[in-house]
This record gives C-alpha cells, sequence and structure tokens, in this order.
C-alpha cells in the first residue's frame, strides 16, 4: 500500500494524461488554423457568396427605342399586348405550389393546364424547353396573346388569381411602312446568350438574363442606345425569400429612338424597283451562256451626296423582320440560312462583292492624269491592245480612234484603259519590279477608298480587295502549297492555271494589269463603296463615310443628339481633274452607254450623271453595275447574274430618280409628285412628352410612281440585252472564238508559263464561306 | 489525503472566523476554486446567449413572438447550471460516489423511456421527452455524465484502495458492459452523434484508468471494425450516410444535404477578421443556417464576430480543458483522476465535432457546443461536470 500512496499519480496514468493534454491541444490547434484559413486567407470569397445570397433582384424592363425613318415614320416600334404572367415566389408559398391557381388560369385563357404548370417550372440541365430560363424572382410569361376580355376576367377576380398579373408589354414590331420592308437595315433581336450576360457583366450596361440584343443591322448598331435600361430593385431577402427590405430601387429609362435618314418612301420604291429589275432580268435570254439570267441576287444603295446619309438601301433576297419576333421558329429560320433562300439574311449592299466593271473606270482614270498624262490625250480607242503574244480586246472590237480620257469613260474604252494600265506596269519595272514602282493605278484605288470598310453604321461590312503587288504576293503564299500540288504542265486547263499559279502566281503580270484598269480580276467591291465615291465625285471629292442613322433622340424628347456627317477621306484629284470626270459621266448619260436610260430626262434642271459597268463572272453570268448621280443623290444598284449595266439597273435607277424629283416618263417635274427633290435637312418634330410625330403614309408608294408595270416596253431599243454597254471583260486571244467561256483558257501559240503576261487565270481553290464572286 | 467528506466542513479545523473570511482564507472555498473554469465557463454561457438571441430574435416561428424568447431562456438554463455545479461541490465527487448505482440506473432508465411514446423526435434524432411548460429533456446528456463517473467508480475501486497498481480485465470488462447498455439504447434513437460522444469517453476513461494497453488498442480496433459493420449492414438511416456523404463532398447537393454545410461555410467565412458585428450578419438575419440556435452556434459568433470572436470561443473552450487536465493530473486519487479525464474527453470531443462541422472538417452530426448551444439538457450536464471538476480539484491538499 505504501508504494502507491498516491494512485493517481502512477507513472502509466501520469504519460497517458499528458498524451490527453497534447491531443486536445491540436484539436484546438487544428479548429484555429481552419478558421483563420476560412475567415482570414478565403473571406473575401464567402463574404461575396453572402453577398449574392441574401440580395434578389427584381427586374422590370426597359421598353426599347423606335427606330423613324426620316420624316418619324416608325421602322422597328414596339406594339402592346396584354401579357399574362405568373410570380413563382407567390405560387410557391401556396401549400400546392400554386396549382390550383394555375389550372383555374388555364381555363381562363383555354389552355391546357399542363402547358401552363409547364411555362412556369425553372429549366435545368433535365428539364426541356418549355421552361423558363429568367430568374425565379422575375415574373413569368404565360402567354402574349391575352384578349382584353380574358385580361379583365383575371383583374378582376384578383383574390382568385394570387400571384398571376394581366398587363399590357411592349413587343417589337416592324411595321413595314408602305411596304418598306428595309429588312437587313433594321437587323432583328433575339435573347441574350449566356455568354453575352457574363461578358457584360462589369460594364456600364450589364444584361439581364429576359433581355433582348440586336443581331444585326441598326438594332445591332445601335443597340446599347436603343436598349434603356432596365429598372432593378434590390430586395434583401432571408432563406426563404420573404423580403427583409428594400435595398436599392433603379426605375426602368426606356431606350432612346433612333431616327434614321431613311425614306421610307423611297425604301420601298428602290426595293419595288429592285425586285421588278430581277424579275425583268430573269425574263432575258442571254447569250453568252443560252439561258435566262438568274438574276439571283442585287442590290441598291440611295445615298445623299454630301452628306453620306442613306436615303434608300435595299438588298434582295430579302425577308419578313417579323419573323424573329417572339423567338423564331426551327422552320422560318432554316428557310432564312438555307442556301436554297440565298441568304437573304445578308445585307448585299454592304456585304455583297463583286468585280465592279466598267463603273470602276473612274479610278484608272484619276490615276492616269496622277501618272501625269493628259486628259487629253488623245488616247488611240482600237478594237484590240495587245502584249506579247496576247490580244486584249475592246468590247465588240469596236473602234473610236483618237478620243480623250473623257470620251473613253463615255463608251467606255476598254483599250485606252488597257494601254494606260500596261504603260505604267512597264514603267514600274515590269516583270522585274522596282523596289519604289508608283503603282498609280491600285494606289488611286485605295486612296478613293477600296479595300477597306466605308465606315457605315451597320455591322459585318465588308473591305472588298485591290488587288495590288502585296495582295499577290500574300495571296499566293496563303495558296502555293494548293496550286503547286494540284497543278499540272500540260495538264487539264485548271491544272494548267494551277501549275501557272503556283510558279509565278506571286507577281503582277501584265495582264493583270490590263485586266485591273478595267474593274476586272481579282478587283472586289461593294455597292456601298462605289455609291460613296460617285458621291464623292458629286460632291467636290470628300469621301463621306455612309450613315444610316440621323440623330439619337432620348426618350423624354429633350435630349437629341445628332449624328454628323463623317468624312474619312478626299479624292486624290484635282478640281479641274474631278469637273472633266464630271462632265464626262455626265456624257455617258446623254450620249455615252447610258443615254438609252435617261431619253427625256430633264437633264438642264437635273443634271444627271451616270457609269454602266458589266462585270464578267468565271463561271457565271454577267454581274449588272448601274453607278449614277445628280447634285444631291447617288443611287448605285447592282445585279448579280443580271445581265448588262444599263440593260438590267438602268430602268430601276431611272424610275427612283423619277420619283425623288417627280419626273414624268417624258421629262415633266411634277413637284407635287416628288418625294424628296431636295434631301430631308430637318428631324421630325419631337412633342413635348417625348413621342415624335410622323406624316400619314400611303399603302404602297412603289404603285403610285411607276404609271407602267414594263418599264422595258419604253426602252429606246429594241432588244433587252444592252449594245451600248461595251464593257467586255479580259483577254480574247482567239478571235475565232465566240464563246467566252470557252476561248477564256486558250492563247495563240504557246504553252504555259511563256510571255509576259497572260489573262486572269483562276485555279480551283477552296470554296469561300461566303458566295464570293471574283471575275475573270 | 484529506479527511473531510466535503469542502465546507474541511475548513472546521480552524479557528472560528467569519463567513466570508472563511470562504477567502488560504484553505477556503474561494482560493480552492479553480476560478479560470468558473469564469471562462460563465463567459461562453454569456457569449452564447447573445448569440442565440441573435439567432432568433428574427425567427418568429420559434421564439413565439418574443424576441428574447431564447435568451431569456439561456439565462435560465444557465443559472440552473451553475446551481447544479454548485449541488455537485457541496455533494463532491466522492460523495457521490455512493450513490452512483442510482443516478446510473436512473440515466438508463430515461433513457429507455425516451424510446416509449413518451420520447419525442427532433430533426430525425428520437431523444428527447417532452415536458409540461414547453420544455424537453435529452436524457443521454446526463448518460454521460453517469458513464464517466459509473466507470470510475468500477475502475477506481481497487486501485485507490491500494490493492492493485492497475485495473484488471475483469473489472475492465465490467466497466465497458456499464458504458455499452446505455450506448446501445442511444443508438436505437438512434442519436449516433451522442454515441460518438460516449465512444470517446470510454476511450478517455480507460487511457486514465492505467488499463492495459491491449484494451486501448482493442477498443480502437473494434470500434473501426464496427464502424465498417454499421455502414456495411445499413444500420444508419438515410439522412445519416448523406451527411457522410455531404462532408465527403459539400457541392454534391448545395440545395439539399450539402446545404447545411455550404451555408455554415459562406457564414463563418464571411465574418473575415473582426466580423460584421455582433445582430449584424446578414447570413444570420437571412437565417440562411439552419438549426443556429443550438448545432451551427458557432456560425452566429464566425459572422459577427469574425476571427475573433472565432477563436476567442476556441481559446476559452481551451482554458477549461487544459485546467481540467492539470486537475486530472494533480489529484491523488484514481477516481478523481478517471473522471477529470472522462470530462476531458468529453469536452475536447463535443467541442471539436461541433466546431469542426461548422468549419466543414467533420461530418454534420447533432451536437451542441457545450455552454455556447441553446439547450437545457446540455447546459445542465456541461456545468454538473463543471461542479465534478471544481470538487476534484478542492479536495487535494493544497500542497501538491
Amino acid at each position: 500500500m505504501t508504494n502507491i500512496p498516491e494512485t493517481g499519480r502512477s507513472t502509466r496514468v501520469q504519460v497517458r494524461l499528458v498524451v490527453i493534454q497534447v491531443l486536445v491541444i491540436s484539436l484546438l490547434g487544428t479548429l484555429g488554423g481552419r478558421l483563420w484559413y476560412l475567415q482570414i486567407r478565403e473571406g473575401d470569397q464567402y463574404a461575396k457568396e453572402a453577398s449574392g445570397n441574401h440580395v434578389q433582384q427584381v427586374v422590370q424592363p426597359a421598353v426599347r427605342g423606335s427606330i423613324l425613318d426620316a420624316r418619324g415614320v416608325p421602322l422597328a416600334d414596339n406594339e402592346t399586348r396584354l401579357v399574362v404572367s405568373a410570380s413563382r415566389t407567390d405560387l410557391m408559398k401556396m401549400e400546392d405550389d400554386g396549382k390550383a391557381v394555375l389550372t383555374k388560369l388555364a381555363g381562363v385563357l383555354g389552355m391546357k393546364p399542363e402547358d401552363v404548370m409547364m411555362k412556369v417550372r425553372l429549366c435545368n440541365a433535365e428539364t426541356p424547353q418549355p421552361c423558363w430560363n429568367g430568374s425565379p424572382y422575375q415574373p413569368i410569361p404565360i402567354t402574349d396573346e391575352a384578349t382584353p376580355k380574358q385580361a379583365l376576367q383575371i383583374r378582376e377576380r384578383a383574390e382568385d388569381f394570387p400571384g398571376i398579373t394581366a398587363e399590357p408589354q411592349a413587343l417589337r414590331r416592324y411595321p413595314s411602312p408602305g411596304k418598306a420592308n428595309t429588312a437587313q437595315v433594321l437587323g432583328y433581336l433575339s435573347p441574350v446568350t449566356d455568354e453575352e450576360i457574363q461578358q457584360a457583366q462589369d460594364t456600364d450596361s450589364p444584361y439581364l438574363r429576359s433581355d433582348m440584343v440586336g443581331r444585326s443591322g441598326l438594332e445591332r448598331q445601335y443597340d446599347k442606345q436603343l436598349r434603356g435600361k432596365a429598372g432593378v430593385t434590390r430586395y434583401e431577402v432571408d432563406k426563404l425569400g420573404r423580403v427583409l427590405g428594400q435595398a436599392k430601387a433603379d426605375p426602368a429609362e426606356p431606350g432612346a429612338n433612333l431616327v434614321t435618314s431613311i425614306d421610307s418612301r423611297v425604301q420601298r420604291i428602290a426595293e419595288y424597283e429592285l425586285n421588278e429589275a430581277m424579275k425583268e432580268a430573269r425574263k432575258q435570254h442571254d447569250r453568252n451562256t443560252g439561258r435566262n439570267y438568274e438574276a439571283d441576287s442585287g442590290a441598291v444603295v440611295v445615298m445623299e451626296a454630301k452628306t453620306g446619309r442613306v436615303v434608300a438601301m435595299a438588298s434582295n433576297p430579302t425577308y419578313d423582320p417579323n419573323a424573329w419576333v417572339g423567338g423564331i421558329s426551327a422552320k422560318d429560320y432554316a428557310q432564312l440560312t438555307g442556301t436554297k433562300s440565298n441568304y437573304p439574311l445578308l445585307n448585299r449592299a454592304i456585304q455583297g462583292l463583286s468585280a465592279p466593271g466598267s463603273i470602276f473606270k473612274v479610278i484608272p482614270t484619276a490615276a492616269a492624269i496622277k501618272a501625269g498624262y493628259s486628259f487629253e490625250g488623245p488616247y488611240n480607242c482600237s478594237s484590240a491592245y495587245s502584249i506579247g503574244g496576247q490580244v486584249f480586246k475592246n468590247f465588240e472590237s469596236q473602234n473610236h480612234g483618237p478620243i480623250s480620257l473623257g470620251r473613253a469613260l463615255e463608251v467606255s474604252c476598254d483599250t485606252v484603259f488597257y494601254a494606260l494600265s500596261h504603260e505604267e506596269w512597264k514603267r514600274d519595272g515590269g516583270n522585274k519590279p522596282k523596289k519604289n514602282a508608283n503603282d498609280w493605278f491600285y494606289k488611286t484605288a485605295h486612296q478613293f477608298g477600296l479595300g477597306e470598310e466605308t465606315g457605315i453604321d451597320l455591322p459585318n461590312e465588308v473591305t472588298g480587295r485591290v488587288p495590288d503587288r502585296q495582295w499577290k504576293a500574300d495571296y499566293w503564299k496563303a495558296n502555293k502549297d494548293a496550286w503547286c500540288k494540284y497543278g499540272k504542265k500540260g495538264g487539264s486547263y485548271a491544272e494548267q492555271i494551277a501549275y501557272e499559279n503556283c510558279l509565278e502566281g506571286n507577281r503582277l503580270r501584265a495582264g493583270d494589269s490590263v485586266n485591273y484598269s478595267i474593274g476586272q480580276g481579282d478587283t472586289l467591291v461593294t455597292p456601298i463603296q462605289m455609291a460613296t465615291i460617285y458621291a464623292a465625285i458629286s460632291n467636290g471629292g470628300t469621301l463621306y463615310d455612309p450613315t444610316v442613322g440621323k440623330a439619337v433622340i432620348s426618350p423624354d424628347g429633350k435630349t437629341v443628339r445628332e449624328i454628323e456627317p463623317k468624312a474619312h477621306g478626299k479624292l486624290p484629284t484635282s478640281k479641274k481633274t474631278l469637273k472633266q470626270i464630271d462632265e464626262a459621266l455626265e456624257g455617258v448619260a446623254t450620249r455615252g452607254t447610258a443615254a438609252w436610260r435617261f431619253g427625256g430626262w430633264p437633264q438642264d434642271k437635273i443634271p444627271m450623271h451616270a457609269k454602266t459597268g458589266t462585270a464578267e463572272v468565271y463561271g457565271k453570268q454577267t454581274t449588272s453595275w448601274f453607278a449614277t448621280y445628280t447634285e444631291d443623290y447617288s443611287i448605285v444598284m447592282t445585279i448579280s447574274q443580271g445581265g448588262t449595266g444599263s440593260g438590267a439597273s438602268g430602268p430601276a435607277v431611272r424610275n427612283i430618280y423619277n420619283a425623288l424629283y417627280g419626273v414624268s416618263e417624258d421629262g415633266e417635274i411634277d413637284n407635287k409628285k416628288a418625294l424628296l427633290p431636295k434631301p430631308q435637312k430637318t428631324l421630325p418634330k419631337v412633342r413635348t412628352d417625348g413621342t415624335i410625330t410622323s406624316p400619314k403614309i400611303a399603302k404602297d408608294f412603289a404603285k403610285e410612281f411607276r404609271p407602267s408595270p414594263s418599264p422595258d416596253g419604253e426602252a429606246t431599243t429594241p432588244q433587252g440585252d444592252d449594245p451600248a454597254d461595251p464593257q467586255q471583260a479580259g483577254t480574247t486571244p482567239s478571235p475565232e472564238n465566240t464563246n467566252r467561256d470557252t476561248r477564256r483558257g486558250r492563247r495563240r501559240g504557246g504553252g504555259p508559263g511563256r510571255g509576259g503576261g497572260h489573262p486572269r487565270r483562276r485555279a480551283p481553290r477552296p470554296r469561300a464561306a461566303r458566295p464570293e464572286r471574283t471575275a475573270s | 489525503m484529506t479527511g473531510g467528506v466535503n469542502s465546507f466542513q474541511v475548513s472546521g479545523y480552524g479557528p472560528e472566523r467569519a463567513g466570508w473570511t472563511r470562504v477567502f482564507a488560504r484553505d477556503g472555498l474561494a482560493r480552492r476554486l479553480d476560478w479560470p473554469i468558473l469564469l471562462a465557463g460563465l463567459a461562453l454561457s454569456l457569449l452564447g446567449s447573445l448569440l442565440v438571441y441573435s439567432a432568433t430574435r428574427n425567427r418568429t416561428e420559434l421564439n413565439q413572438g418574443d424576441p428574447y424568447y431564447f435568451l431569456v431562456r439561456h439565462w435560465l438554463n444557465t443559472g440552473i447550471g451553475v446551481a447544479l455545479m454548485i449541488g455537485a461541490i457541496w455533494l463532491g465527487h466522492r460523495g457521490l460516489r455512493t450513490a452512483v448505482p442510482l443516478l446510473y440506473g436512473a440515466s438508463v432508465f430515461l433513457i429507455l423511456l425516451v424510446l416509449t411514446p413518451l420520447g419525442s423526435t427532433i430533426n430525425g434524432a428520437h431523444s428527447w421527452i417532452k415536458l409540461p411548460g414547453g420544455f424537453s429533456l435529452q436524457p443521454s446528456e446526463f448518460v454521460k455524465i453517469t458513464i464517466i463517473l459509473g466507470m470510475a467508480m468500477l475502475l477506481a475501486a481497487r486501485v485507490d484502495a491500494g490493492d492493485k497498481p492497475y485495473p484488471d480485465h475483469r473489472t475492465v470488462l465490467q466497466a465497458l458492459g456499464l458504458a455499452v447498455v446505455p450506448m446501445l439504447i442511444v443508438m436505437l434513437m438512434p442519436d449516433l452523434g451522442s454515441v460518438m460522444v460516449m465512444v470517446i469517453i470510454v476511450l478517455g476513461v480507460l487511457l486514465a484508468s492505467g488499463a492495459s494497453n491491449r484494451w486501448i488498442f482493442g477498443l480502437l480496433g473494434a470500434g473501426a471494425a464496427g464502424a465498417i459493420t454499421v455502414w456495411q449492414l445499413g444500420i444508419l438511416d438515410e439522412y445519416q450516410i448523406n451527411r457522410f456523404a455531404a462532408f465527403a463532398n459539400p457541392e454534391l447537393d448545395p440545395a439539399g444535404v450539402g446545404y447545411n454545410t455550404n451555408q455554415a461555410r459562406i457564414a463563418i467565412g464571411s465574418g473575415g477578421l473582426t466580423g460584421s458585428g455582433l445582430f449584424q450578419g446578414s447570413q444570420t438575419t437571412g437565417q440562411f443556417v439552419p438549426e443556429q440556435q443550438t448545432d451551427f452556434v458557432f456560425t452566429v459568433a464566425g459572422e459577427e464576430l469574425g476571427f475573433v470572436g472565432g477563436a476567442l470561443i476556441i481559446g476559452l473552450l481551451g482554458i477549461i480543458l487544459w485546467r481540467a487536465c492539470r486537475i486530472a493530473r494533480d489529484t491523488t486519487d484514481l477516481y478523481g483522476t478517471i473522471v477529470a479525464a472522462g470530462i476531458v474527453a468529453w469536452f475536447a470531443f463535443q467541442t471539436f465535432e461541433n466546431i469542426g462541422m461548422t468549419l466543414g472538417i467533420m461530418p454534420v452530426t447533432g451536437l451542441p457546443l457545450p455552454f455556447v448551444s441553446y439547450g437545457g439538457s446540455s447546459m445542465f450536464a456541461v456545468w454538473l461536470a463543471i461542479g465534478l471538476l471544481q470538487s476534484i480539484r478542492m479536495q487535494r491538499p493544497m500542497s501538491a
């Protein structure tokens, strides 16, 4: 007993107690460490999560601003529809999760109860549409087509329908005033994507789940202004969503209204005339292919010459923008994007590319003056021009003898420009180019704004292309592997071209410079680029950024932000040269290639200027181009596979001018009938309440200004095809050949690769995504 | 060894002194009391009452419209607890020794009562007895004490008598049998958290008793095997399995089982260094954390008082545990040592499990945080344990 007097202190027990103590301390230490990790190291992140936990937003969407034409006529506005919505928060508080209320509601709306239930369930990975993918705190729309009677039933018996509201709500509408569709210019809306919400999260205009976003055209370009700002009320809520207090409330701000320079009447006429011209072209026989013209697509631009403002812009084929409202159906979508429909969503005025043909000739004219040639000349307009063993023919081998550059424009003489361009090519070193080659013909094209965007306030404008040395080198680099693989000396036509391109596709050859001088070869332009250039010739040389938007007017009408015309360059020509070109283009309209389309035009009162173009496209029918201007307007029209410039597009352009100036077919001017003899300078009037006045509009202006449905009946020439347009592409080395498609490949005496220049050839290459057309 | 049955009589041998003087004399009550434990316990209870108030003042569905309902009751519980502590000191742990069989029997009877229709279920655990007046009793809290006292009595009897240096196998087996009976009953409730605490208590008691190492390792092995068997046989309820699954992967089901853990961690994590201020926590005000006045009370401290407040609670519990370890080591009889060590094991595990689950390092079980969590039974049991610790400390010679 004495050896263990204090039993609690035996060594084994003491050691074990120390072990317990150490264990306890380490457990507490672990807690402390973990606490430090959560609160100090990761604290910020958890603080963020906590704030997301207890604040909920209730969103009141902003009314989107209208898009108006120059006189205030709405091109895109909102219509009020009766929308019946259900508040999920209220429904979930009921014992049966609101089933009884929804079933009753389905009865009133004439819907199936299951359908209504499905609409209010929340979307997740396992829930297929229909379901609600917005915030559960947002009222969920059940239908946007309620009748006033249904709405009344719901509102008068509010106690029977807790959590259900029937309110008028604004939905987008494209009213097509006077049948002016304007589809591609206006664009369309579709629901915002998760990605966009993420991207815009920290900007000053974040998206909301329920937002619609402009996807193309003006809706996209001016989306920020049109959208306005949704009202957000932040509530502090507890776990069950019960509101503890209102944290912050921002009222909804409606979007601003956009006034455009579009005149819906002129727009309608432009659309109508373009469509009529294409229909007419399809009736015409194409000698070269032996079938009727296909006229698969076309575009027309009516621009104010002194400001660059777009009065009308039409693209064909077209579509109904209302198809997008309230979610596009799968069938509509397939129709709009399928190959068969030929891409109606494209705005061909800014996205359609083709070789310009002879309407390009104002550029080599200006370039020749720059290079030191005189305007007067004389230059020999021979029937053909030959380089080495190659012969480049004038259109139908016409021979006009020695003429000035002005006359060369009037009669659209190819050989004059062939010679000048070839001469310059030789001066720049020919096949052994100088280091500092002048490249006047290419430089001038760039100075005219080709090969780059005009800067129009519409999204996705394309640049086109000037096929200069740099481009040739780049293009060769990108394609030489394919060419060299496919090419075969002495093989088929395509193989031979590939072979030659492989060998020397990086060089600017004599034939390239000759083709280029008449707007053929690899040159690509858009209608808006050409309209800008011709407007610049009209206004004394200023290249304006084309604009569709004219002013942004705040919803209360108090702030008007005008979109001023902006220039992006000046034509690189002296006043004198510009005047000479101007006179020559007037000559085109009075005695040149377009004269037959302007018979009886009051030239003394409204001086008309024009240039025709017929561009050749490899493997396709010719592209019709018609570029015109008066003192105030420039109009450019193009029809793909439509025939000649004045032949296919001429009557339509004349009809548009007739409507603008009120000119009748016999040349009388009726100012009362004139739609827009001078460009609309003033903005529509804004009333004190912020609404914008607009005039009454006729049902369809196109009918009013088109006395005869068949304009070709009045044509001065009996043929449908146009004999007065001498634009003829490229080279015709073998005169006995009449079929353009077959003769293009052959050359007189000589294997591939021989000789300084040869016809521009193109080997097959991977097809571009866009239906790009290139001249051959 | 001091002679008296309890401390009040111990002071009787000196000259006659006034009551207060006696209390503060060198060998008086005040000197013999372990003040750090007492003050830390009172501080924790007070702090707990504020946290409980913060968590419940807006929960009208719980507090019956009176925001102070839980605050007042927490104070009341603390008062009763302190009274129980004084009672325990007065009786003394040795004085209770004779009553242990009675207490043990009574506590086992109470938990058996829970299994009858008199018992009621809260949060999946059928471990309460409803009493009139809105009170309810959780007898498993008292079983923790009676297991400690019962085992200590058995294990220390022959050692303290000087017969043996360590308890023999037969005694250990008897002690284990005494612990296993109530554990099995509690498991039937099922109150897995309490069973886990009891297992740890048994381990601590055996360690402190000086029982052979074979028993310790054997028990650890048996515990592991038992856990695997329980898991394999599917004895656990689904909600218990889910709690473990959610612990392993909190992202598993953030709206369901993982919700508690996630919200608790968000609440604590958002507190930062100093917290959002008492009564200012948005997680707490928004009632995002369930059971916040009881099992998850630590999240209120984490959010509203930050790292400072959380560390204070851990620190105060650390003081109690540290002092309790000292008491266990300093006492002269094995009985006292075992009781103190059992209490250390109980408090330490319950603290670690409770705070650990809110911090996401332990699975969620329904265990209260000593002193801080709202709940009468727990509060009473904890203060009773403090009384036992005080008694053990006071009954050793001052010179030791």
